[in-house]
């Protein structure tokens, strides 16, 4: 039988409060038919800041990064980008917003017709369409680099590993120099070497880019390393928010558990 | 129970429906709940047709992959309609006397009628087929939903560019159907009774106006859009891994034929008030 826990009021820092949030989440509500993902749940991130969001398989990780960036509706809250609330705006307005962020998906979701120096391509075609193709190569190469993926231009997706994948999903994340990064899983099923490298990798972009990251994981060593804060789910509602810290000095049964188990 | 109404039964009738009676309401349902879907999907996609940026790099590559890759398919499909049609009309017209119809029988047959039908159920299967798989297969790998995250609208980059490439390249692989079918037909005829092309094609297109074969051959372009939008319809809502792409495949070619067959009815009836 599960440990039975009181959900506290969400702790925020107060000097967080202080600073312009970025991403804004206010009371978000999600079912999928009888099933809740999320039930209530408040979160804001600001400017080169990095927010992990911890939890169980299952508990709404990945549907709150899906409703961040818009490709899922909320049943109710808000979703606000630097102060613009995004639920149910229109496709082209919302792909206006989007410029701002990248994503990497959990599986890195790579175009499979396309090579990996397309992949990585593919925003600034769309979206830099004033840019040369020379300066094009010149930035695609550039990304490549950053993420240790330099010399693999032509090779196929299918030809490249799982941790190679997430590293051209992240550059391709990065291609127009988003403001807001948001990762789901960016370790998940890799060998601890390789879960390694892309938490420095992450890490290094942070701290040269400045960007506002919410990072989904269930790798509690990985949040650990590269977030600011931790903010731990369970069934659907932010159990604790606050700094390692916070969540090693809590007495919340679930709290205790998890970093047990962890 | 009918929905919405809750009658006392008597005892003696209260016995479980057969499970094909009690589907039903939800095969009704689900039949009016598949056009709604369709119609908004269509709706989407034409908004974003007409707005830029447009995609013409990818309209480009969807014009090879419709029509170029398409036409040694289509034109064996007419090659072999041309020949059935010559030996099953000559026999026909050969009973009656009017062997000398034959030219005028073929062509019209084919201009009319085969060639745009056969043009479609090919390009149906072949094309159908594989933007249903393609677009399903990038919809449960999420790269529908990578390419939504970039910024980039899905129905302009995806479905409009493949949907106007159908449309597009229809009524000209239909022309390539129409021609191989007429000469394989006039060489079948020729080996039994020998008969110039030239002859072949006078008499064939004697009297013929541009209203007899304009209308059948753009028609096709009805044909493209239907297959278009089913199969990218199909392909973009799937879900279900492996067995959901094998589904939106299936479902693409199926009802793609379907729709484009129950189509040709109305503009069959169309082109026969508004070109007689």
């Amino acid at each position: 039988m599960p440990a039975t826990y009181e959900i506290p009021v969400m702790q925020l820092n107060p000097e967080q409060d202080r600073r312009v949030a970025v991403v804004a989440v206010e009371n978000l509500h999600k079912s999928f038919g009888d099933h809740t993902v999320l039930n209530g749940i408040s979160l804001r991130v600001s400017r080169g800041e990095t927010l992990a969001v911890l939890g169980r398989s299952g508990t709404g990780k990945s549907v709150l990064l899906r409703l961040i960036i818009g490709l899922e509706t909320p049943d109710s809250g808000s979703v606000c980008i630097h102060g613009q609330n995004i639920a149910g705006l229109a496709l082209d307005r919302m792909g206006e917003i989007r410029k701002k962020m990248g994503f990497l998906f959990q599986h890195a979701a790579l175009y499979d017709s396309l090579t990996v120096g397309e992949n990585v391509a593919f925003p600034l075609v769309h979206h830099r369409r004033k840019m040369s193709r020379s300066e094009r190569g010149d930035r695609v190469n550039q990304l490549l680099a950053e993420v240790g993926m330099k010399g693999n231009l032509d090779k196929m997706p299918s030809d490249i590993s799982g941790g190679m994948q997430k590293r051209v999903g992240l550059a391709r994340a990065l291609a127009l120099e988003p403001e807001i990064l948001l990762l789901d899983e960016p370790t998940a099923g890799l060998d601890p070497i390789s879960s390694g490298e892309i938490d420095d990798l992450i890490l290094k972009l942070q701290r040269e880019h400045q960007m506002a990251s919410i990072i989904v994981t269930h790798d509690l060593h990985s949040a650990r390393t590269i977030a600011d804060r931790l903010a731990l789910l369970d069934q659907g509602n932010v159990v604790i928010e606050g700094r390692f810290e916070d969540l090693q000095q809590s007495d919340i049964g679930f709290v205790k558990e998890f970093l047990k188990q962890s | 129970m009918v929905a919405g109404v809750n009658l006392p039964l008597p005892e003696r009738r209260n016995r479980p429906l057969p499970s094909a009676v009690s589907s039903v309401p939800g095969l009704v349902n689900g039949f009016f709940e598949w056009f709604g879907s369709l119609g908004i999907f269509f709706w989407q996609v034409l908004k974003a047709t007409v707005t830029p940026p447009y995609e013409w790099r990818e309209l480009i590559r969807q014009l090879d992959e419709v029509g170029s890759k398409s036409f040694p398919l289509v034109a064996m499909g007419g090659a072999a309609i041309g020949v059935i049609i010559s030996l099953e009309a000559r026999y026909s017209l050969s009973r009656f006397g009017a062997k000398s119809m034959f030219p005028a029988t073929l062509v019209y047959s084919v201009i009319q009628v085969m060639g745009p039908i056969i043009t479609g159920l090919v390009v149906s299967g072949r094309v159908g087929a594989g933007i249903g798989a393609e677009l399903a297969s990038m919809k449960v790998t999420e790269q529908i939903d990578a390419i939504e995250a970039s910024a980039i609208n899905p129905y302009r980059l995806l479905a409009a560019t493949r949907i106007l490439a159908c449309i597009l390249m229809l009524p000209l692989l239909t022309l390539a159907t129409d021609a191989c079918a007429l000469m394989t037909g006039w060489f079948a005829q020729t080996l039994v009774e020998p008969l110039s092309f030239h002859q072949f094609i006078s008499s064939g297109f004697n009297g013929a106006t541009f209203n007899a074969f304009l209308p059948q051959t753009f028609k096709t372009a009805m044909y493209g859009l239907v297959i278009g939008l089913i199969a990218c319809f199909e392909g973009m809502r799937t879900r279900g891994g492996a067995e959901g792409v094998g589904r939106a495949a299936t479902n693409s070619v199926v009802l793609g034929s379907l729709f484009l067959i129950l189509s040709d009815v109305v503009l069959v009836k169309f082109i026969l008030v508004f070109f007689p």
